[in-house]
This record gives C-alpha cells, structure tokens and sequence, in this order.
C-alpha cells in the first residue's frame, strides 16, 4: 500500500465516513475510505427514513441524483394493546416538496451512492478490507493495519459503526452496558407501488412513517417501525438489550408476532420478505459517548454514540453526516496548522456544538432516562387504548362520566395519580 | 402471510461464509455453567441453541448485530466476537 503519508485515513464508508471523505477529498486532500464489506451500505442496516437537512447543506439538492425512495408525507405514532389501538396521526404537505423533509431510502444502494461521491471527489475507496488494528506511537494514533498491510496518515477518522473497533483498540470507548444499546431487527417486505400507496394513503410516490409501542415489545423497552419504501416496507422492532438479557420469548419470533398482530397484518398482506437483517442502536446518548477526539484520531456517526430516540422522531443518519462534515473541517483547519495532536483536534467538538449534533444531544439529555420507564411500554399504551375504546363504544350500559371513566381506566392499567403527575412532568422536562 | 421459520428467513440473505476462519468464537465451557443463556432469546438469527443440553453457535447465518457480545452475561470471556474478515459475512443488498 501506499508509502506516502495520507492526510486522512476513514475506516467506515457509511453516511459519516463518506461525508467527511467527500468534503476532504472536494478540497484536495489524499484520503483513502476503507470499508470492510465488498460494496459500501452492504453491511449496513437501519429502520428506514433519513432527515434531509444535513446532507442537503453539504449537497444541495440532493435527492435529484441520491438513489432515495419516498418523501415522508405521513408520520403516526400507534399504541398496541390487543385488539385496541390507538394512533396520533399528522400530514403536511409541505414535507413533500423541495427541501424534502425526509425520505425513505435503503442503505445499500444509498451508502455506496454516498460513497461514489466521495470517489468522483478524488477519495480512494477500498472495499473488502477490515481494519484489524491501530497504529500507535506512544499514545498517538498515527495508521491503520489491515492483514499484513500498513498505512499512515496524519488522521484516522473512526467511522466504523456503533461496534467501533477503532475507538476500542484506543481504549476511548468503554464496554457498553447491555441498557445502553438496543436490537434493531427488520424485514422488508415486498410489495407494488401502487398497494402501498393506496394502503397507506398517500399520494403518487408520497411515503408514510409509523412508529408503535405497546404489544410490539412485549412490555419491554422499545418499539415497533415500519417506514414505506417504492415497492418494499421495511418492518421491525427495536429492543432494549438490558430487556433482552431477560426476554424469554426469542427476538426473530417477536418479529413475527409483530407481522401478526391484527393492526400490522393488513398493511403487509401479500407482501414477501425480500431481507431479514439486524444492527445495534446506541441508545444511550452522552452516557455512552466515548473519548471524541485524541492525538491523531476523531470518532463519528455510531461510533460516537451519535443517535437520537425521542420517542416520536428517531434520528442517526443526520447525526452521522453532520459528524462527518465535523470532523472533515476540523481535519482542514489541523491540516493548516499541521497539528494533529489532541489540542489541534479540539475544534471537532467545536464543530460539533455549533451545528446541531452535540446541541441536540446535550438538549435532549435526560431523554434516555424518561425512556427508561417500564410505565412506558405497557401501562401507558393500556391506558390510552382502554379510555378512547371505552369512550368510542356505544352499546347501551349506562353513562359513565369522563372523569370517572379515566379513574377507573387508571386503577385497571395500574397507574396512580402520582405516577400519572409525575411522568407527565418528567416527560416535559426531557423535551 | 405465512409465518418463515428463521432458517427461512436467512434463506433469503445473500452470505459469503468464511469456511476457514469463524469470527465468533464460544467458550462452551463457562457457558455451561451459564443458567440463563439470554444469547438463545437475544440472537435475531437465533445461532445460539442448546443441543444435548449445551450451547451450540453456528457463526454462519450471523447478521453481525453485536448483540451476543453485548448481551452476554460473561460478556469478555465467553464470546470472541470479531467482524468477518474482508469480503466475508453477510450482504445485505437492501439494507
């Protein structure tokens, strides 16, 4: 491999690690993209949608050559109990025309678009290759080695994903706690064009986004997704690890169960699995967040613990690409001054907190906490579902008034009023 | 919709299975004295299953999630857990 020194070296061409090759190779520096699949996006998985804003202020305009499948024009968020459920639901328009709002798109196809970008750019894309070890000097990371091969660069950038082996090997990131991360598993399910649209509701190649909780996660933390594609939905659940460690039911039966259930079967009748895959989620936010940055090395996307899960909104791949655009800055500003120690690299979280990636995170801080509550998962989707059933029901027995009503819905789904008060306040602080 | 067994399941997933190296590797014996063994529910592909009363993995068919490892309640010493070397492992063509 190459003899001469690299300015950059990017294990992972995911989102953040082609986002930060293609704004360093666009302004002329030597950068090579490693990637341990044959293809990049082959090893890649996630639920299904991504936020346009932050790869539309570095490519504007994207999605006219971006390989994406529908804009999202529907978002609902479905509580599960049984044979009730209950769905929030909102539309706009507006999310369906320029800047789209956010789209549905599949990784494999969209990662090695990205990553093509990168490459036209002037990025050396290797593919096929894992990155076995870290090259040190003292405590500066100064190169990679994969196999037998070495190469040295003044900055390694860790985009290797939520295992990030690189940020391991440094000793930044510690063992995570099994709480700290979720199961993402998905299928996706084939179907024409013109059935998803016509079940879903939305027109032309306009796309829908659901979330579920309840049923789906058998009380335990987490939930269910389903996201629309052109002629596929991608289907799935995410489960809390720490809950896993005590499930007795197995995941890929879960998932099954979740196919089944009376509220998700019409929408996926007929559909054939096409894809059955699984990821970890870091879930954790700060808590989990390694070491960022050191002498001669900066970690983003998953690898930093960059993903946000309000409940309603769940976000990575923003995170990523505007990680990416981070550290690719800080690379040019450290190139400048030709100082890549730990100080030269200390405007990554600079970067970081100006744009929206460590804003948010700290913003949203003591949302994986308010997440935690088990009230969440069964009670709460209990409650909702019980009430609107009880108050939709007309069949004759005598008028029970509202107040009452919710009283005796609380007591039945095991809520107190405290209990009631005080997550309702817990909830309005986290956001 | 029919319900797909798993074996199904990662029928329909393209691999490129290492036959000369497994990048997961057990230690049958503390797993032995495991009781709970939570990797037979965690594994989405579900390669973690108890044969004659012990563990059994069988590293191909694996999604490399990292849930075992993470899972795991000798996680360190039970599971090695690697990625597949280069051009190896799943290939996920939608993703």
């Amino acid at each position: 491999m190459a003899e001469e020194k690299l300015t950059a070296i990017i294990v992972g061409a995911g989102p953040a690690g082609s986002t930060a090759a293609y704004i360093l190779a666009k302004e002329g520096h030597d950068v090579v993209l490693v990637e341990r699949g044959t293809t990049p996006g082959s090893k890649n998985m996630y639920g299904g949608r991504m936020y346009s804003h932050a790869l539309n202020r570095i490519m504007p305009g994207f999605w006219e050559e971006a390989p994406v499948e529908r804009p999202i024009a529907q978002e609902t968020v479905t509580f599960l109990n049984g044979a009730q459920s209950v769905s929030i639901g909102c539309g706009n328009m507006d999310w369906t025309t320029g800047p789209y709002h956010s789209f549905t798109l599949l990784r494999a196809e969209f990662d090695a678009w990205l990553a093509g970008k990168a490459e036209e750019a002037g990025a050396l894309l290797a593919c096929g290759i894992r990155v076995d070890e870290l090259l040190m000097d003292g405590a500066k990371v100064i190169g990679i080695r994969a196999g037998e091969d070495e190469m040295l660069a003044d900055v390694v950038i860790a985009a290797d994903g939520v295992n990030s082996i690189m940020a391991q090997k440094a000793g930044w990131a510690k063992v995570f706690s099994p709480r700290q991360v979720a199961t993402g598993v998905k299928q996706i399910i084939e179907l024409p064009a013109e059935t998803i649209s016509q079940r879903f509701q939305v027109s032309g190649n306009n796309g829908a986004a659901r979330l579920f909780v309840g049923d789906c996660s058998n009380g335990m933390m987490g939930g269910g997704f389903l996201y629309t594609n052109k002629n596929s939905i991608s289907l799935g659940l995410v489960i809390n690890v720490g809950e896993l460690q005590r499930s007795q039911v197995k995941l890929c039966d879960m998932v099954e169960d979740f196919k089944s259930n009376p509220h998700i079967a019409p929408l996926i009748e007929g559909g054939e699995v096409a894809e059955y895959s699984a990821h970890l989620v870091p879930e954790a936010g700060l808590a989990m967040m390694p070491r960022l940055y050191g002498d001669g090395m900066i970690v983003v996307g998953d690898a930093a613990g960059f993903v946000l899960n309000l409940g309603y909104t769940v976000r990575g791949m923003d995170f990523a690409i505007a990680s990416g655009e981070a550290a690719a800055r800080t690379v040019m500003e450290a190139k400048g001054r030709n100082d890549f120690s730990e100080q030269g690299l200390g405007r990554y979280v600079d970067f970081l907190k100006q744009s929206f990636v460590l804003r948010d995170l700290e913003a949203y801080r003591k949302m994986p906490d308010f997440l935690e509550n088990e009230r969440m998962y069964k009670a709460y989707p209990e409650l909702v579902t019980g009430l609107a059933s009880k108050l939709l029901t007309v069949d004759g027995t005598p008028h029970v008034h509202l107040l009452k009503m919710v009283i005796d819905q609380m007591k039945e789904s095991g809520i107190s009023l405290i209990q009631l008060a005080r997550d309702g306040w817990k909830g309005a602080k986290s956001l | 919709m029919k319900r797909p067994t798993i074996e199904q399941l990662l029928g329909v997933d393209k691999f490129v299975v290492d036959d000369e190296q497994a990048h997961i590797k057990v230690n049958k014996e503390i797993c032995s004295t495991c009781q709970p063994k939570p990797c037979t529910f965690a594994c989405p592909a579900s390669l973690f299953t108890i044969k004659n009363e012990e563990l059994s993995f069988d590293y191909a068919g694996c999604l490399e999630c990292g849930t075992c490892r993470v899972v795991c309640p000798n996680a360190g010493v039970a599971i090695e857990w690697k990625y597949p070397r280069g051009g190896f492992g799943v290939h996920y063509r939608y993703g």
